[in-house]
């Protein structure tokens, strides 16, 4: 394997029409074009989807994990914001 | 039986799982951990495409052989490859540019089978087509990259274009065979897929900046049993499971 890794791109699946595009994993690739095929092949190999998308890793602007608690924990206590008080009707199969 | 479909059948089988087990060697030691899986995967398509060819040849054939029969129980004389594909895989440059020849041949190839007047050899080819639709782009791609790449990159895919050449011509030849088959439109006149195939490979080689080598006199002999060196070696390994453990399963 080679010492010198191509850049890191993150791959995108969509399982089948009507569902949003899900982060599968990354791949590495010399250029865009290459990113698409190499995506294809490790991670659709069996039948996993009918849409990709590749995105640069360095493109990915994260959340800092030390804002852990001030961005997320205090959302903890707002179970109003749940849609937990609805009855959901047994025919809606994604929400 | 039907000789000559059979026959004609074992050839596309043949060349199919040769190739297929060549790219196979490549398992473990590609110059990319993506690249060990893209290659593992036409590896995998040839040999499906083998496995469908040689079981319709031993249906053909009607002996009660099946394709794993027809695979690991004939000799390197028996075997009707195209010699193009039992050359040693050297570097990844002779791989990708073995692969992108044969690719372009076949896309051609599968498009006028996919014409038969055999409803089975043509469902064969219709469904190897859109797989040799993809072999093609990803070999033509790597080709492009390697030979308008790094001086060494290019050195190596052109010294590999050139050291093939020789071994293309095979792949339109018309013998009795063929002409038989052509005459009851089950197989086209490979002859006639020339002119296509010149032009997807001109468009990749100057695309790659790639030199194509003059047409000269050309190799010849897989398709009739006359092989080289490298085809008894591929053998050995590929039959040593089920000839050692005759019916092994697992």
């Amino acid at each position: 394997m080679s010492q010198r890794d191509w850049p890191l791109y993150e791959v995108f699946v969509r399982a089948r029409n009507g569902m949003s595009h899900r982060h599968v994993g990354s791949v590495h690739a010399a250029d865009p074009a290459m990113a698409v095929e190499m995506a294809r092949d490790v991670y659709t190999r069996r039948s996993e989807g009918v849409s990709l998308w590749v995105v640069p890793s360095a493109a990915i602007i994260a959340s800092d994990p030390r804002d852990k608690d001030v961005m997320f924990e205090t959302m903890g206590d707002k179970i109003y914001r749940h849609p937990t008080f609805y009855d959901i009707p047994a025919d809606v199969k994604n929400i | 039986m039907d000789q000559g479909l059979f026959s004609y059948l074992l050839r596309q089988g043949d060349s199919c799982l040769i190739l297929g087990h060549r790219l196979s060697e490549w398992c473990g030691h590609a110059p990319q951990l993506e690249l060990d899986i893209a290659l593992a995967n036409i590896a995998l398509d040839l040999t499906g495409q083998a496995d469908a060819f040689l079981g319709l040849a031993a249906e053909v054939e009607g002996q009660g052989r099946d394709a794993d029969a027809l695979a690991f129980h004939r000799d390197v004389l028996d075997y009707r490859n195209l010699l193009l594909v039992e050359l040693p895989n050297e570097d990844f440059g002779l791989t990708i540019a073995r692969q992108f020849l044969f690719d372009a041949w076949q896309v051609e190839f599968y498009g006028a089978l996919a014409r038969s007047s055999d409803q089975r050899v043509a469902a064969l080819a219709a469904k190897g087509l859109r797989e040799a639709t993809y072999h093609e782009r990803f070999s033509g791609e790597w080709l492009v990259r390697l030979g308008d790449g790094t001086d060494e990159s290019h050195a190596r895919a052109q010294a590999a274009i050139d050291e093939l050449w020789t071994y293309t011509g095979e792949m339109f030849e018309c013998d009795a065979l063929v002409a038989g088959l052509v005459e009851r439109g089950i197989a086209p006149d490979h002859r006639g897929l020339k002119a296509a195939w010149d032009a997807r490979v001109a468009d990749v080689l100057a695309e790659a900046t790639l030199r194509r080598p003059a047409d000269g006199w050309m190799q010849s002999g897989g398709l009739k049993g006359r092989h080289g060196e490298a085809l008894g070696h591929l053998l050995a390994e590929m039959q040593f499971l089920p000839r050692a453990y005759p019916g092994a399963r697992w």
